[in-house]
C-alpha cells in the first residue's frame, strides 16, 4: 500500500503541523534542513491549518471533513507530502480517504493524497539520506502509536539516529505502550492520562538516558511536561532537531540560557 | 469494594481505582503477566497473521448470514432432543431459566463461566427466586464469595491479589482450620474444590456459557482450564446453555479455526486444558450426561447493529486479549468501566447493549492507541467504532454542550487559514510570555487538566508559518 518517494521527486510540501507550529517551530526548521540536505525543495503550502484530529476524534465529523478538504486543497498540488508527526500523517494518509470515502469529489482526490503522504524519518530513510550530525548523548526513542500502528514506522527513525555521531540508543521496555497524550483523552481523564505518563517515564528512566526523542511532538509535550513537573534533567527533543544537529535551542520546556527574547530562535533567517 | 453498575461514572470509578493500591497490584501483575505470555505463544505460530483473517472472514460470513446458521443452530439441537429458547432481551432469558429450574424443583444450581450470565444478571434472579446459585469457576467462585462482579472477560478476580483469596476463603469456609497453610495458588485452588465438591453433588440444574455454537452438529462448545465447567453441565439432571445469538458457527471446522486463535490470544495457551462439545440430552447407550439440553439464544440489542457501523463488533470471541493490552484497562481495571464488559470491547458493547446514554465517558476513555486492534484475534477495528460511537454522540447531542461548542469553534478557526494563522501568532505569544523565559508554564488559562500533572511547555515565541514566511 505505501508507496515509495521516487528519488526524482524533487519538490516536497511539509505539512507542518499544527502543534510544531505553534509550540516548536525548531522542528519544522530540522525538518526543512533534512529534507534539503536529501535533495529536496521544501515548500510550505499557506493554506495548511491542522489536520483535524481534533474535531474527528471528537466525533464532530462534519467539521472534521471539513478541514480535511481544506488541507487536501492546500496540498494536493505537491507530488510528496512530508509531515513531522506519526499521528498527523496517519490522519492524511489512513483517515482521510475513510472519512471522504462516499463523495464523489473528495473522496479519489484523498486517496491520491494519501498515497503521497509521509512521516519524515520514513521519507528521508527511503531517500537514503546519510545523517551529518553529532550529539553526545545517551537517547532513547519513544515510538508514538499513531507511527507503529498507523504509518509503520519502526525502524527508519533508528536507522537515521544510529548515525549520529558521540549518540547510543539505549531502548526503553514497554516501546508499544501509549505515553497517555492521545489529545483531548489527557485533558477529559488528566488521572488516567497521568497514571499511563507515569508507566513510560519510568521504562524511560531505567534506560538511563539523558535525551528522549520522539517523532510526535504531542507525545513530547506531554512527556516532557511529566518529566519537568518532577524536576527529571532528561532532555526531551525531536527527532528532527537531533538529526539536523540544530541542539542550539532549548529542549522541550527547558528555558534558554538566559536569552528567552521571543523569536530569537536563530534558525528561522538561515 | 463496592459493586458499580454505573458506567457514565467512569470519571470517578477510575480516580477510585487509581488509588486502590492493592488493585493496582493486582493489575501490574497481570499486566506483566499477560503481554509476554500472548507474544510467546503467537511467536510461536508463524501463521497467526493468517488464521486472524480466516477468523475474521469465518465471522464477517457468520454475521452476513446468522438467520440462517442460527435456524439450523435451532434444527440440529431439537433433532438431537434437545430444546431452543429464543430470547430477545435480559428478561426473558431470566424468564426461561426459571421456568427450567422449576420444572424439576431445582434448589441448587452449579454455574461455569457465562458472561452472558452476568449479562443477564442470572445469580441474583435466580437467589431472589429462591434458588441457589455456585459458581464453580475458581474466579468466579472467588468473587461471588466477595459479593463482586468479573474484572474481566476471562479472568474474573483478576483484580484480587492472592492475599486477598486467602482472606476470602477464611472468612466465609466454615469450619476452615486456621492452622491450614493458605499461601500458594495450588493450597487454594484444593480448598475451594473440595468446598465445591458438594456442591456438584446436590446441584439440580448446571448452567454454563457457550464459547461457540456449532450450527450442522447442533452443540454447544465451552473452552476452559479447570474441568469444572464438565462437571457443573454433565451432573445434574438439566444442562441450561447461555449464549447470545453472535456465537454461532458453521461447522467444526470453523470451530477449530476459533479454537487455534482463542486460547492463544486469551492466555496465550496453545489449547486450554479443557475443550468440551455438549450436543443433546443423554442418549440410552450414554454412560453419563444431562436427561435435558436447554440453549438460551440471548439477542438483547445484539441484532440491532447487524448492516450498521457497529456490525464488525459482534465479531468478538471473548478472549480479553484487548484488555491485556489496553493501557486504560491496565490503569483503572474492569470495574471501573460500570457493566458486564470492561476494557475497549467492554466501551464498545457497553454503549450497544446498555444504551449509549447509560455509557457516555466510555468510549472516550481510550487513547485510540490502537494495540486493541493490532492483538484482536477477529481484527476488530475498536478505535474507528470508538470513534463511532463519539459521533453519535457529537451528533446526538448527547456530548456535553460546552465540549462540542469548543471543537466548533476551534474548526471555525482551523477552516479558515488566514484566522487560524493569526490566532496562532497570538496563542504562540501569550504563551510564552505567560513562561517568563522559564520555557513551561505551570498552570495555563484553560488548561487545568493539563496542568494537573505535568507543567505545561510554552512555545519557542514566533509560529513557523510565521517565520517561515520572513524568510521567504
Amino acid at each position: 500500500m505505501t508507496s515509495q518517494p521516487s528519488s526524482k521527486v524533487d519538490t516536497v510540501a511539509l505539512f507542518v503541523t499544527c502543534l510544531v507550529d505553534l509550540f516548536r517551530p525548531s522542528i519544522g526548521f530540522a525538518a526543512v534542513k533534512l529534507l534539503e540536505d536529501a535533495g529536496c525543495q521544501v515548500v510550505v503550502p499557506p493554506g495548511q491549518t491542522c489536520c483535524g484530529q481534533p474535531a474527528y476524534n471528537s466525533g464532530d465529523r462534519e467539521s472534521a471533513m471539513a478541514i480535511a478538504q481544506g488541507t487536501i486543497l492546500a496540498l494536493e498540488a505537491h507530488p510528496a507530502i512530508v509531515v513531522p508527526s506519526g499521528s498527523c500523517a496517519g490522519m492524511l494518509k489512513r483517515h482521510y480517504p475513510e472519512l471522504l470515502a462516499d463523495d464523489m469529489n473528495w473522496g479519489p482526490r484523498a486517496r491520491s493524497l494519501a498515497d503521497r503522504v509521509f512521516e519524515l524519518t520514513q521519507y528521508l530513510a527511503a531517500r537514503g539520506l546519510r545523517i551529518d550530525a553529532q550529539v553526545a548523548a545517551r537517547a532513547t526513542y519513544h515510538d508514538s502509536c499513531s507511527s507503529l500502528r498507523e504509518m509503520q514506522v519502526k525502524e527508519a527513525p533508528r536507522d537515521l539516529i544510529s548515525q549520529v555521531r558521540e549518540l547510543s540508543l539505549a531502548e526503553m521496555a514497554e516501546t508499544e505502550a501509549c505515553c497517555g497524550f492521545g489529545g483531548t483523552f489527557c485533558v477529559k481523564f488528566p488521572d488516567v492520562s497521568d497514571a499511563m505518563a507515569q508507566r513510560k517515564v519510568d521504562c524511560i528512566r531505567a534506560t538511563g538516558a539523558d535525551l528522549l526523542l520522539a517523532g510526535d511532538l504531542g507525545c513530547l509535550l506531554n512527556l516532557a511536561g511529566k518529566l519537568k513537573r518532577a524536576g527529571s534533567t532528561i532532555a526531551v527533543r525531536h527527532v528532527a532537531e537531533v538529526l539536523a544537529g540544530m541542539t542550539a535551542q532549548p529542549a522541550i520546556g527547558e528555558s534558554g540560557t538566559g536569552d528567552s527574547r521571543m523569536g530569537d530562535s536563530g534558525v528561522g533567517g538561515k | 469494594m463496592t459493586v458499580l453498575h454505573d458506567s457514565n461514572a467512569f470519571k470517578a470509578n477510575a480516580a477510585t481505582a487509581l488509588h486502590d493500591a492493592s488493585l493496582q497490584e493486582a493489575l501490574a501483575i497481570a499486566r506483566e503477566h499477560s503481554i509476554p505470555t500472548r507474544a510467546r505463544a503467537i511467536e510461536r505460530l508463524p501463521e497467526f497473521e493468517r488464521l486472524r483473517n480466516s477468523g475474521r472472514d469465518l465471522k464477517n460470513h457468520v454475521i452476513a448470514h446468522l438467520d440462517q446458521y442460527l435456524l439450523q443452530f435451532e434444527q440440529s439441537v431439537v433433532a438431537r432432543g434437545g430444546h431452543v429458547h429464543w430470547c430477545p432481551d435480559a428478561g426473558s432469558a431470566r424468564a426461561r431459566v426459571l421456568e427450567i429450574c422449576r420444572s424439576v424443583d431445582a434448589r441448587t444450581v452449579t454455574k461455569g463461566k457465562s458472561m452472558i450470565g452476568e449479562e443477564i444478571g442470572i445469580n441474583a434472579f435466580l437467589e431472589a427466586n429462591g434458588i441457589e446459585p455456585i459458581e464453580t469457576d475458581l474466579g468466579e467462585y472467588i468473587i461471588q464469595l466477595r459479593r463482586e462482579t468479573p474484572s474481566h472477560i476471562i479472568g474474573p478476580a483478576l483484580h484480587v491479589t492472592q492475599a486477598q483469596v486467602e482472606e476470602t476463603f477464611r472468612k466465609s469456609h466454615d469450619g476452615l482450620d486456621p492452622a491450614r497453610n493458605l499461601d500458594d495458588p495450588a493450597a487454594l485452588m484444593a480448598e475451594a474444590r473440595a468446598h465445591l465438591r458438594e456442591g456438584f453433588l446436590k446441584a439440580d440444574v448446571g448452567i454454563t456459557g457457550a464459547n461457540f455454537l456449532i450450527a450442522d452438529e447442533g452443540a454447544s462448545v465451552i473452552v476452559t482450564n479447570e474441568g469444572n465447567g464438565d462437571l457443573t453441565q454433565t451432573l445434574p439432571r438439566i444442562h441450561i446453555v447461555l449464549a447470545s445469538i453472535e456465537k454461532v458457527v458453521p461447522d467444526m471446522h470453523d470451530a477449530m479455526t476459533l479454537l487455534r486463535l482463542l486460547p492463544r490470544s486469551g492466555t496465550g495457551q496453545e489449547l486450554a486444558v479443557y475443550v468440551t462439545f455438549s450436543a443433546g440430552p443423554r442418549r440410552a447407550a450414554d454412560l453419563d450426561g444431562p436427561g435435558e439440553y436447554h440453549v438460551i439464544l440471548l439477542d438483547n440489542g445484539r441484532s440491532a447493529y447487524l448492516g450498521t457501523e457497529f456490525e464488525e463488533m459482534l465479531r468478538c470471541i471473548r478472549c480479553g486479549a484487548c484488555l491485556d493490552h489496553c493501557p486504560v484497562y491496565h490503569s483503572v481495571g474492569g470495574h471501573a468501566y460500570g457493566w458486564v464488559y470492561s476494557g475497549p470491547i467492554g466501551s464498545l458493547l457497553n454503549p450497544a447493549l446498555n444504551g449509549i446514554e447509560n455509557a457516555k465517558p466510555l468510549p472516550h476513555a481510550s487513547t485510540l492507541c490502537g494495540r486493541c486492534e493490532s492483538v484482536c484475534p477477529m481484527r476488530i477495528p475498536i478505535p474507528k467504532m470508538l470513534r463511532h460511537w463519539r459521533e453519535r454522540e457529537f451528533a446526538g447531542a448527547i456530548a456535553p454542550m460546552p465540549e462540542r461548542r469548543l471543537i466548533r469553534l476551534w474548526a471555525f478557526f482551523a477552516r479558515r487559514p488566514w484566522l487560524y494563522r493569526l490566532a496562532a501568532r497570538l496563542a504562540a505569544r501569550g504563551l510564552h510570555l505567560l513562561a517568563r523565559g522559564q520555557g513551561r508554564l505551570k498552570s495555563a488559562p484553560f488548561a487545568a487538566g493539563w496542568t494537573r500533572h505535568r507543567d505545561l511547555p510554552a512555545p519557542q515565541g514566533r509560529t513557523f508559518q510565521e517565520q517561515w514566511r520572513a524568510r521567504s
